[in-house]
């Protein structure tokens, strides 16, 4: 397939390999902070390939991991609610709320329907005009232009029975959280390729500079993220701690104007509650004040604050997001903790870093070969 | 979540006039290695049939830059090729 296949090359993914062998000559932790390279990593032996001295750790990179337990309580609540029909991601289903999932509310009768898309939802309340249609707007810079087109349409259609749960979160907010964090190690940073292609790198310069880091944004395939590392090894081995792009095919330095337009048409910037990390200044998107009408809180009731959702009990999620701890490290993995019963919303969402290490069977012995 | 397909463009349906004048009406069908699907183009508002679109959520994000598309093998052929001037003594990798 043309833009997927030809990034998939052993050969090239070798002499990368080799390249960052020649550059290497100290020890580097570098984080990604997107659910789509953790998974590609790990499902392409990505990790396996670097020399001994570069340490890859995942970050808060799967929105759906991140979604705080209370939005998901709420969600529940709608599900069951007489009339309501929840319309979700896919992955959100099986991600534990205080008590149980979507899945489950599924079960106990709650119309909850997975879409693809969030114009997919607009159809349903277009088709079903007695329902109230909610679409649980889970996701990163990436989603939430398609969000708000569909939010926009709905207000254009007068589609009053359509209504968004809105759980967007923020890329750049939440590395300044993991660079900040007393425990941090990360020295640099794969920027998620995807996010920059709606809002481009300008918001990584002032970023790199404050923490001393550099930043590279990187694609997903195996050698866009060979390139996006050696890239970043070869910052951190010249000492510089600037802003590069790897990805250019996608990504423009201004991002898309026309989809940030779309979200700047729907969306304010607002605090946000990240399951694992706690409460982020500025690290979410909320409905504009005019969009009310089209706010799922406003008509299901709010979503308990709660501004430190840090998971409690044994899962160490919060450890993991922050690249404090491999998944192996944790002493629940692949015993308490597997995706049939998982603890943890990593090990849930198939872009979770937990989630990822179980498939390729990434145990904790190989960890400390 | 945040994966985005790429794909092309092979047809375009514009927006009609008369409504709030903006682009959410933009549609096209887009395909991905002859799977056809129905992408909103609001995002994209000067891709033309024929361009490569990255997708994802139904959601065209940006067009793809077919120029920038080899950037990755050229980057590859430069650092093999300062390896191999660094350390005349060993072979660098093959050019792609
Ligand atoms: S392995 Fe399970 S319990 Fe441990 S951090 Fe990951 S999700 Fe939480």
């Amino acid at each position: 397939m043309k833009f997927v296949d030809e990034y998939r090359s052993g050969e090239a993914a070798t002499a990368y390999a080799e390249a960052l062998h020649d550059i290497s000559t100290s020890d580097w932790t570098i984080m990604e902070v997107c659910g789509g390279q953790t998974h590609a990593i790990v499902r392409f032996g990505i990790d396996r390939l670097l020399p001994g001295c570069i340490t890859l750790v995942h970050g808060p990179g799967c929105p759906v991991c991140v979604t705080p337990v209370s939005l998901i309580d709420k969600a529940i609540e709608i599900a069951a609610s007489p009339g309501a029909v929840l319309c979700s991601f896919g992955d959100m289903l099986r991600v534990p709320g205080s008590s149980r999932d979507l899945f489950s509310a599924r079960a106990e009768g709650g119309d909850v329907r997975t879409v693809y898309s969030p114009m997919d939802a607009l159809d349903i309340a277009r088709q079903e005009p007695e329902s109230r249609v909610v679409f649980f707007a889970v996701g990163f810079e990436t989603t939430a232009p398609v969000t708000a087109a569909a939010v926009l349409t709905a207000r254009r259609e007068k589609l009053l029975n359509f209504s968004l749960l809105v759980a967007h979160v923020r890329v750049p907010p939440a590395m300044e959280a993991v660079l900040s964090s007393p425990d941090n190690r990360v020295q640099g940073f794969l920027a998620a390729g995807h996010v920059c292609t709606v809002m481009g790198y300008g918001e990584y310069g002032p970023i790199a500079s404050r923490f001393g880091v550099p930043i590279v944004v990187t694609g997903f395939e195996p050698l866009d993220i060979l390139q996006g590392i050696h890239m970043c090894v070869l910052q951190l081995e010249k000492g510089v701690a600037g802003v590069e792009n790897q990805y250019g095919r996608a990504v423009r330095p201004e991002g898309n104007p026309a989809a940030r337009a779309l979200m700047d048409r729907a969306f304010v910037t607002v605090d946000r509650a990240w399951r694992g990390l706690g409460g982020i200044p500025r690290s979410g998107l909320g409905l504009r004040p005019e969009l009310s009408g089209f706010d799922a809180e406003e008509h299901f009731g709010k979503a308990r604050a709660e501004l430190d959702d840090v998971t409690a009990g044994s899962c160490l999620s919060g450890l993991v997001l922050r690249g404090a701890i491999q998944p192996a490290d944790c002493p629940s993995f692949g015993r308490a903790c597997t995706p049939e019963h998982p603890l943890g919303a990593p090990m849930v969402s198939s872009e979770g870093a937990c989630a990822a290490y179980y498939r390729y069977g990434r145990n904790r012995e190989e960890e400390h070969d | 979540m945040c994966l985005g397909v790429p794909g092309q463009i092979i047809e375009i349906e514009e927006p009609q006039d008369g409504l709030g004048g903006d682009l959410l009406d933009r549609r096209g069908r887009v395909s991905f290695a002859g799977v056809v699907r129905e992408v909103c183009l609001a995002g994209v508002p000067d891709a033309k049939k024929g361009d490569w679109v990255i997708v994802h959520a139904g959601f065209a994000l940006n067009t793809l830059d077919e120029e920038e598309a080899a950037e990755v093998f050229e980057y590859l052929g430069q650092i093999s090729r300062i390896a191999r001037e660094d350390s005349l003594s060993r072979d660098g990798p093959a050019e792609p």
